[in-house]
């Protein structure tokens, strides 16, 4: 696996096909590195020429503005503009859908305007256009595959079908929780949670999503969004089911059909 | 004629109490900040039809979707039948338009009836599903007191709207067939027609003009009481649901608004623009901490509110057990504007130095506040597409902004992305994990 910062990149006199966003998860934790990886050596195999800012990229200021910060929103926000801007970027691809919704939506009104895909978009693109072919059978036929929307990805920016369609590729039974697409349950991450204790009340939000989705009987729970990895895999840790039940990114899954 | 200056004296009474109402509404929703509406009409003009008009968001669960249909379609038209009582009502005359429509009137009193029929049973299985079935959204502590009552109030009188028609109708149909001076002929309507004989053909001659009189005024009355009676409460959504979906947000649900003063002091902190050097010194105040510092768009939401409670049932703070509620949020926006518009046309406060020591932090907890997760489950479900979330926001940011108070859990996050450019604070690099794999 290779992955080149965009300065590098143009060092060589080479100009990217699409920059990857590798957020904040992606690069610092642990689980959410695994799909930074994932989706690195996707596109490393179908030959997509892309970079990263690495280290010149900033946390995009999502959970600053939803917490109510908008000067430190704003402030990171420039800062990425700017190093965005000065490098040309003309296409991003986000891991992220926290990341991808703030560079997609927000940063346009402060100067930032790019043409944002969240990866499942880019990896059903890719499928669809023949420029990534799937091995045939493989790990997933008969696995009932249960699907979480994040709400940055589906309510947020309506992206409904695209990681639908990638799942439908790997031959999975999909079996979709009652509060699904628009109305799907959040994780318990968004709007800054994440980085606090709950308030109090009778009952984790994530509990209450991993019991829906336990409730459907899956071999896995798949996810588009690092932050909801996470709150789900605390809540089968606590339903002690993590050992039966996986939680994916859809990238690990397309992954393992390379 | 007696029954004519009556008549005019009851219309003139609402008039002045109908104009006193709304005009309270109107100011009290004009108490919040101007807000430019961008974007394309011709997408406002489809929410109007689509979601207001057309009620497509309630058919997400459709089983009240299609009770409340009948209450609302029953309504609509029964309008019509609203203008031939106002020239009744002035002139003296019986069924005005029933000689010159003939058949056609016949079959829009007779689709009025079944609508009506239709909208009865609405009515009764709203009554018994508020008071008798424990539905969670209707359990919840917000609505105790008024806004419990208020809900029953009006479902009472859209029962008694429509005991005034059929006794109305009713009774004239008996009326017209013993051939008595005045009841002109109408035609068989479709539900009258078979009630008034069953219920009424043993009375008298006089005692079935008392009770066609009775119906008349009682369905006139209860019109003209609803009108009055809507601005002062939740049911005043029949009206703004209209312009409430034409002034909905059109861009993405997880945009969330810009602050371009805020924009502006970064930018020149940032060195990227010289500040102006006829800015007023005095620091402003950033969010939102009463009605004044909402957009005037937050205020005609809450007064758009009609407490279904779809946002709330919808909230995973609010199902897990949490303190916030979407709907308290709104109602909580609304009694606030209603507070401070009393204060201000008592004239005990004047709106530009209005201080009466509070705010919505008096209505609205930190601990609420604080459990969103801006997942805008709350704002996907509403069917006239008020936006909780927004004010929530707005709030939040008047208490890191200004007040410079929020949850303490939330300093390491700050300091990480102001010193260390990412959301924790972490000795590797960003691009560490290069090296790894």
């Amino acid at each position: 696996m290779y992955a080149k910062t965009i300065a590098e990149l143009q060092s060589e006199g080479r100009t990217p096909e699409i920059l990857f966003w590798v957020g904040c998860a992606g690069s610092f934790d642990a689980r959410a590195q695994k799909v930074t990886k994932a989706l690195c050596e996707i596109l490393n195999h179908v030959g997509v020429e892309f970079a990263i800012l690495g280290n010149e990229e900033r946390c995009t200021g999502d959970p600053a503005r939803r917490a109510g910060n908008e000067f430190l929103f704003q402030m990171t926000a420039m800062m990425n503009i700017e190093t965005l801007n000065m490098y040309g970027v003309k296409k991003i691809v986000a891991a992220c859908p926290h990341c991808f919704n703030v560079l997609k939506n927000e940063y346009p009104a402060l100067g930032g305007n790019y043409e944002v895909v969240h990866h499942t978009q880019l990896l059903q693109e890719l499928i669809q256009s023949g420029r990534l072919k799937l091995k045939e059978g493989g790990s997933f036929a008969g696995k009932r595959i249960t699907y979480h929307d994040s709400c940055y990805l589906g309510r947020a920016n309506d992206v409904y079908e695209a990681p639908r369609a990638l799942l439908e590729t790997l031959d999975g039974e999909l079996v979709e929780m009652k509060r699904s697409r628009k109305n799907g349950l959040c994780c318990g991450a968004g709007g800054a949670q994440m980085w606090k204790e709950d308030e109090s009340g009778d009952k984790r939000i994530n509990i209450e999503r991993i019991e829906e989705a336990l409730g459907t009987n899956p071999d896995i729970v798949a996810a588009n969004c690092p932050f909801c990895i996470t709150m789900l895999q605390d809540g089968l840790k606590a339903k002690e089911k993590n050992e039966s039940v996986m939680v994916y990114d859809l990238s690990e899954m397309i992954l393992q059909r390379l | 004629m007696f029954q004519i200056l009556l008549f005019i004296a009851v219309l003139a009474a609402t008039g002045w109490f109908a104009a006193k109402g709304y005009g309270r509404v109107w100011r009290n929703i004009h108490l919040g900040k101007a807000e430019k509406t961008e974007g394309n009409a011709a997408e406002r003009w489809q929410n109007v039809l689509l979601v207001a008009f057309g009620q497509r968001k309630m058919f997400k669960n459709w089983l009240p979707a299609v009770l409340h249909l009948f209450i609302y379609v029953a309504f609509v038209i029964t309008q019509i039948e609203l203008i031939e009582i106002l020239v009744d009502g002035l002139t003296g005359n019986h069924r005005f338009f029933a000689p010159y429509l003939g058949g056609v009137y016949t079959f829009v009193i007779s689709f009025i009836e079944i609508l009506s029929v239709l909208a009865f049973v609405a009515t009764v299985a709203f009554l018994a599903r508020r008071n008798l079935l424990q539905v969670p959204r209707f359990r919840k502590p917000e609505l105790n007191g008024w806004p419990a009552l208020d809900a029953n109030l009006i479902l009472l009188g859209e029962i008694i709207l429509i005991i005034g028609i059929f006794s109305m109708n009713g009774a004239d149909q008996v009326l017209q067939a013993r051939g008595v001076e005045h009841y002109g002929p109408t035609g068989a309507f479709a539900v009258s027609s078979l009630l008034g004989p069953g219920l009424f053909a043993g009375l008298s001659d006089g005692t079935l003009i008392a009770v066609e009189r009775f119906g008349w005024w009682l369905h006139i009355f209860t019109v003209f009481g609803f009108l009055c009676y809507l601005p002062y409460s939740k049911h005043l959504h029949i009206l703004l649901a209209f312009p409430n979906t034409w002034y909905a947000r059109l861009s993405p649900k997880g945009e969330i608004a810009n602050m371009p003063d805020v924009q502006k002091e970064v930018r020149i902190m940032m060195g990227l623009e010289q500040p102006d050097p006829n800015a007023p010194n005095d620091l402003p105040e950033f969010g939102a901490n009463d009605v004044f510092s909402l957009s005037w768009k937050n205020l005609l939401q809450a007064y758009s509110c009609t407490e279904c409670g779809r946002c709330t049932a919808a909230c995973p703070a609010n199902i897990t057990g949490k303190k916030l509620s979407p709907r308290k949020v709104m109602m909580d926006v609304r009694d606030r504007a209603e507070e401070v518009g009393a204060a201000i046309a008592s004239g005990a406060q004047t709106r530009e130095y209005y201080s009466d020591g509070k705010s919505l932090f008096d209505y609205i907890s930190p601990e609420e506040l604080h459990a969103c997760t801006t997942c805008n489950a709350c704002v996907e479900a509403c069917p006239v597409l008020i936006n909780p979330l927004d004010i929530i926001v707005q709030l939040r940011r008047y208490e890191i902004l200004t007040l410079s108070a929020g949850p303490t859990d939330w300093l390491p996050l700050f300091n990480a992305i102001e010193n260390n450019g990412a959301a924790w604070a972490m000795s590797e690099e960003r691009e560490g994990w290069r090296n790894q794999f």
